[in-house]
């Protein structure tokens, strides 16, 4: 990944500016003064700002690197669309407070994910929306000692749908298929599913924390296929973000969405109603279950690829009783 | 082995044409006939040296007198096109690459002495949609096949092709799909596309582009035709551009139009004889199209010399495209933002 490129703030633009402003000011060709003295002579006012750390400039300088490596079009998309260089400066950081602040999200087990080499991360689906996806990659960007992007693979109607479904791409995501799954596994990537899909995030809320069906296991043949482990992830706390207590299935068909969701505050409260509620999340990673133990085509035998799409399942289901129990409150935790 | 007598399709443009000069500058090469139904410009013509031009047309039967009389062992068929030769020339074209393709066949089916047949494909037999894998490799599919347009040209080409080599099976055949062609001198759809001032997109969409560079597309064809190696090949840079970020890579501004506009747009731009775009390609500007050149790096033996990356800045600085953005200016204000940051320290 392309580091920010850090432009020199006190080496030549400084030198440029000052001089600059000394050929234009009454300093002329005489000997540029010892710095500190120039700007508390010719900044009297802003002296207070002279003590804040030299911390805002860094950003703002980022900042405009950023800007220019948008506008000339200086950066690096890999195959699947993804640009990490937005992501973590455009689409992440005020995703960052509703992680930290609103859902308090505590990770457990964050030394399971591999800091190198191709993993598949399995989780719960649910919420509504699926903030629990963004909220897994987020931690694992900022939390993971190796700061790894997660590549999610999402469902095809996301991609259908414009402007989210080039954002998704441009986030890392790609569209939940073997073919694509694999060759993100094989370059080495740490790659996330969520394959309950639309049947565990549009659950009804008295259904919560009953895992769904996971799909045909063609995550599980994935992985088998690439000899990846499998990282069993339990998210508790998206189920309450936003309760979903009915769904209007004839808006749902008029949108062409799965399900359109009633909450207690949806749509009656409009907008307000978007808001989600502020419950306390956990991530568990679990333990790796390994995948390359099976042999080489492993994946052709359909019973080991039920038996481990179930191990994976009823690990993920066993944690969220667990952390169930571990937990006195919604909002609290 | 080495061909003796060999035939290029579509002599008059770009491809066809310097691959014909190529060729004529082998000394190996007993004889190059050239067959467009257009004569090549005389600076093509002046290129192309000792190679013959046979003002042919493909669709017609005679060319199998030609084949046949001159003893041709290698037909390398390049001219198979997504750029209609004016407003009217969609079905032109279509004639031109599925019935041109059928006859041309049909003579080297007949002509005892074909050994070798290369064809010019395209990666748009793979479709361009919302539920395709991100990358495509030789053995996929479309999602849904094309109705119309150049894609289904290429996909009827190909499937014309896959019966002739059943029916001929010692004659060795190379398809070879192309990603899009981006280049200072050829002149294809993308180039007219990203030369115009104002480009419009699609809005709410931003596709994956990769692009080859021209030169590398001769050299695949060159080397498809001088050594044996049948088989079906995707061809294109390494790496991929978006097209937003192409767009201000050639300095140009896009103009996010949204997709119900986009056909009238399309009309609007062909009736200008600005940009011809048909609809499989509009919705290649929706999602784009990025192939596997695994098997042209491994089994093939070629590895671009230009990634999409340095193809497209090559066809920006090559065309000379003034950026409407000025870099400059971008760094100035930079700069200039900079510095007076450093005053409020």
């Amino acid at each position: 990944m392309e580091e920010a490129r850090v432009i020199p703030l006190h080496g030549a633009d400084r030198e440029a500016a000052r001089r600059r402003r000394g050929t234009t000011g009454a300093l002329g060709p005489v000997p540029v003064p010892e710095p500190a003295a120039t700007e508390a002579a010719e900044e009297a006012p802003e002296v207070e700002d002279a003590v804040e750390p030299a911390g805002w400039e860094q950003r703002l300088a980022e900042l405009l690197a950023f800007a220019r490596r948008r506008l000339r079009g200086d950066y690096e998309v890999d195959e699947f669309g993804f640009d990490p260089d937005l992501t973590d400066h455009v689409l992440m950081p005020p995703l960052k407070p509703l992680y930290e602040k609103w859902f308090r999200v505590e990770t457990i087990g964050l030394h399971n994910v591999p800091g190198e080499g191709g993993a598949l991360i399995v989780a719960n689906h649910s919420g509504t929306l699926p903030l629990d996806a963004t909220m897994t990659a987020i931690a694992i960007r900022s939390e993971h000692p190796k700061r790894r992007h997660l590549r999610m693979l999402g469902a095809d109607l996301v991609f259908k749908t414009p402007v989210l479904g080039a954002l998704a791409r441009k986030s890392g995501q790609t569209l939940a298929c073997n073919p694509d799954a694999e060759r993100l596994l094989r370059s080495g990537e740490l790659v996330g599913v969520w394959p309950e899909g639309f049947k565990g995030i549009g659950k009804p809320f008295k259904d919560r924390y009953k895992l769904q069906r996971f799909g045909r296991g063609g995550f599980v043949s994935a992985a088998l296929n690439t000899g990846v482990p499998i990282i069993p992830c339990s998210i508790v706390g998206a189920e309450e973000i936003y309760p979903k207590i009915g769904d209007i299935k004839a808006l749902a068909r008029l949108f062409g969405f799965p399900y359109f969701p009633v909450t207690p505050f949806f749509p009656f409260l409009g907008p307000l109603g978007a808001i989600p509620l502020p419950s306390k999340w956990y991530i568990e990673f679990g333990e790796p279950i390994r995948t390359d133990v099976h042999g080489a085509h492993a994946a052709d035998d359909p019973m080991l690829v039920f038996n481990l799409t179930d191990q994976v399942r009823e690990t993920i289901q066993q944690t969220l009783y667990r952390l169930l129990t571990q937990r006195r409150n919604v909002f609290l935790g | 082995m080495a061909p003796k007598v060999v035939l290029v399709t579509g002599c008059s443009r770009y491809l066809g044409g310097h691959l014909a000069a190529r060729f004529a500058a082998n000394p190996d090469i007993d004889r190059v006939l050239g067959v467009d139904t257009e004569p090549p410009s005389r600076d093509l013509l002046r290129r192309m040296g000792r190679a013959e031009f046979v003002r042919a047309d493909i669709r017609n039967p005679l060319i199998a007198k030609v084949i046949s009389t001159a003893h041709v062992d290698t037909v390398v068929h390049a001219s198979v096109t997504a750029n209609p030769a004016g407003p009217s020339g969609r079905t032109v074209m279509k004639e031109m690459n599925v019935i041109g393709t059928m006859q041309l066949l049909a003579a080297c089916q007949k002509s005892p002495h074909v050994r070798k047949l290369v064809v010019k494909s395209t990666s748009a037999v793979y479709g361009s949609s919302s539920r395709d894998p991100a990358v495509f490799t030789e053995d996929m599919g479309p999602k849904d096949l094309p109705s119309s347009g150049y894609a289904k040209d290429a996909v009827e080409v190909e499937g014309y092709v896959r019966g002739f080599a059943r029916r001929r099976p010692d004659v060795d055949v190379t398809a070879l799909r192309f990603t899009n062609f981006i280049g200072p001198r050829i002149d294809t759809v993308l180039t007219r596309y990203f030369a115009l001032p104002v480009v419009p997109t699609v809005m709410g969409y931003d596709a994956r582009v990769q692009l080859l560079h021209s030169e590398d597309a001769l050299a695949v064809l060159e080397r498809a035709a001088l050594h044996d190696l049948p088989g079906v090949y995707n061809v294109g840079g390494d790496g991929v551009l978006m097209l937003s970020q192409a767009i201000r890579r050639a300095g140009r501004i896009s103009l996010p139009v949204p997709s119900a506009a986009v056909p009238t747009m399309g009309r609007f731009f062909r009736g200008a004889r600005l940009v011809d775009f048909s609809p499989d390609q509009m919705r290649f500007l929706n999602w784009g199209r990025v192939v596997d050149t695994t098997l042209l790096k491994e089994e093939f033996g070629f590895t671009p010399r230009w990634t999409t990356q340095q193809a497209f800045d090559d066809y920006v600085s090559g065309r000379a495209l003034r950026p409407l953005v000025d870099p400059e200016l971008v760094a100035s204000v930079e700069r200039g933002v900079l510095d007076l940051a450093a005053r409020f320290r």
